[in-house]
């Protein structure tokens, strides 16, 4: 049986006193779209800075093209976060930037390529986001849906093979969001990237997932296909996809 | 309910791992420093932002440092009797040895720390640190090694500013208001000149931009929160980066100046 492109085993994060993560066993294939629901401060987002290694688990390991990535450092690591794009869920885009300069910091500084072939580069980011004329602008001018396909242009800057996308959807409103939805679904088709998003909201998911992963109290509780999920018994389960008040789950 | 004593107990070890996180932090600087050819451009424009702008503040506190100097010096040799031709030379000393790079620092590291500290706070909150690293970009080299520079270089630039401003504040107050000539208060200051002073004015200088820019750096990327923990990270990088400047200014005072 081939090793999946990424995998991620037995893997454990306390902050301080709080347990977030106990024990998270996922396997994603080359070219699979997933997304990870579960209430506020599950651990989702903890769940994603692992796979760049933003955060070192305290267990457990994170296997990526057949590597720990704890044993990587220095070029190595560089080289494999290259080959990852995060869009963040406040876009993090670089204040004192334009927006030209925020897509086009990362191949500036890996000297991949000229300046002229940035330029080129950073262009056809924006075109493929949907974005023209805001190459000057500064983040702060810039609406909430604006930001995040800047943030989705500079993640897809340096061509990457994974895409991770942190709440992409969240403090939109339902007609940008959908826009953003389709937006990664079809990035997901034309550049055939891996996907992996962490959200609570379960329209998005069912939108862009080929896969749903949820976590709760810390462990994955379903992993299934879209469609699983909305025929599944789980109680736990089907109270979070309901989004209802009453059953086992209790507001975080 | 905690007791008085671990709460010292364990005031010391956040102090001593504090401690310890700023010394790797200047190691990572220090090996940083290998790649400083790829952020030439980043310290340039650190050494304006810190730097020149910071020129208007420190102009104003050592016109005000040499005048209160001259005023106070004049005053104490007229309660001793002390001869006011030497006027010019206890202002350049005090100037030039303690009170340009101390006073200098310490307004810089009040100016330029609490700046480096809010603005890597903020980047670190908003995970705009967290983007770089994802991006392959070593934040160290990218945004600690050129702020650091900067104020190394930049702290020994505006202490000589200081110095010429305060002598010239200094020599003002002579003339205007304790009566002494101009010719007897260059005179007094020439004569007790030394060139090691100077030099050891400006090594001081250095080392207490070292700690602004170090430790202000480290308060920054260890922010956690949002604007109150901005607010708080802030007022620790300039308590944090004045007590390091007031204790390696004793400790300078000790190995330089031999009794």
């Amino acid at each position: 049986m081939n090793e999946p492109f990424i995998r991620i085993r037995r893997l454990k994060k306390r902050f301080e006193r709080l347990e977030v993560l106990t024990g998270v066993d996922i396997d994603i294939e080359k070219g699979e779209s997933i997304v990870v629901i579960g209430q506020s401060g599950c651990g989702k987002s903890v769940l994603l800075k692992h796979l760049v290694r933003l955060l070192e688990p305290d267990e457990g390991q994170v296997v990526f093209d057949g590597r720990d990535i704890r044993e990587l450092s220095g070029s190595a690591l560089i080289a494999m976060r290259q080959r990852v794009g995060m869009v963040f869920q406040s876009a993090a885009l670089f204040d004192s930037l334009t927006v030209a300069e925020n897509v086009g910091l990362g191949l500036k500084e890996s000297r991949r390529y000229g300046t002229r072939r940035i330029g080129e580069t950073v262009a056809e980011k924006l075109d493929l986001v949907g974005l023209s004329r805001v190459d000057e602008k500064r983040p702060a001018e810039l609406s909430g849906g604006m930001r995040k396909r800047v943030g989705l242009a500079r993640a897809l800057a340096c061509d990457p093979e994974v895409l991770l996308y942190d709440e992409p959807t969240t403090g939109l409103d339902p007609i940008t969001a959908d826009m953003i939805n389709d937006l990664i679904v079809d990035l997901s088709q034309k550049l055939n990237v891996t996907s992996i998003a962490v959200t609570h909201d379960m329209v998005s998911a069912y939108k862009i997932a080929d896969r749903i992963v949820m976590l709760y109290e810390g462990r994955v509780r379903f992993d299934g296909s879209p469609d699983e999920i909305r025929t599944v018994d789980d109680p736990v389960v089907r109270q979070f996809i309901t989004g209802s008040a009453a059953g086992p789950i209790r507001s975080g | 309910m905690e007791s008085g004593l671990a709460i010292i107990g364990r005031r010391g070890v956040n102090f001593i791992t504090k401690l310890g996180g700023i010394f790797v932090l200047f190691g990572r600087f220090v090996i940083s420093l290998k790649d400083i050819h790829r952020s030439v451009g980043l310290i340039f424009e650190q050494l304006y932002v810190l730097g020149v702008r910071s020129l208007p503040v420190i102009v104003i506190i050592a016109v005000f440092v040499g005048a209160v100097s001259a005023w106070q010096a004049a005053y104490q040799f007229k309660f001793i009797g002390a001869p006011l031709r030497y006027l010019g030379q206890a202002v350049g000393k005090a100037v030039v040895i303690e009170l340009a790079p101390v006073l200098s620092a310490i307004v810089l590291a009040g100016r330029v720390g609490a700046g480096i500290t809010a603005e890597l706070g903020t980047m670190k909150v908003t995970e705009q640190i967290d983007a770089l690293e994802t991006m392959g970009i070593n934040p160290v080299r990218y945004l600690v090694m050129p702020r650091v520079l900067a104020c190394v270089f930049m702290v020994p630039f505006l202490v000589i500013f200081a110095n010429f401003v305060a002598i010239m504040g200094g020599l003002v107050v002579s003339i205007i208001g304790v009566d002494v000539s101009s010719e007897t208060f260059l005179n007094g200051f020439r004569h007790s000149f030394q060139l090691g002073d100077l030099i050891n004015g400006l090594i001081k200088a250095a080392v207490f931009g070292l700690c602004i820019g170090v430790v202000g750096c480290y308060e920054g990327f260890n922010t956690r929160g949002g604007a109150q923990g901005v607010g708080l990270a802030t007022t620790n990088a300039v308590v944090l980066s004045t007590v390091l400047i007031l204790i390696f200014n004793f400790v300078f005072a000790v190995l330089l100046f031999r009794i």
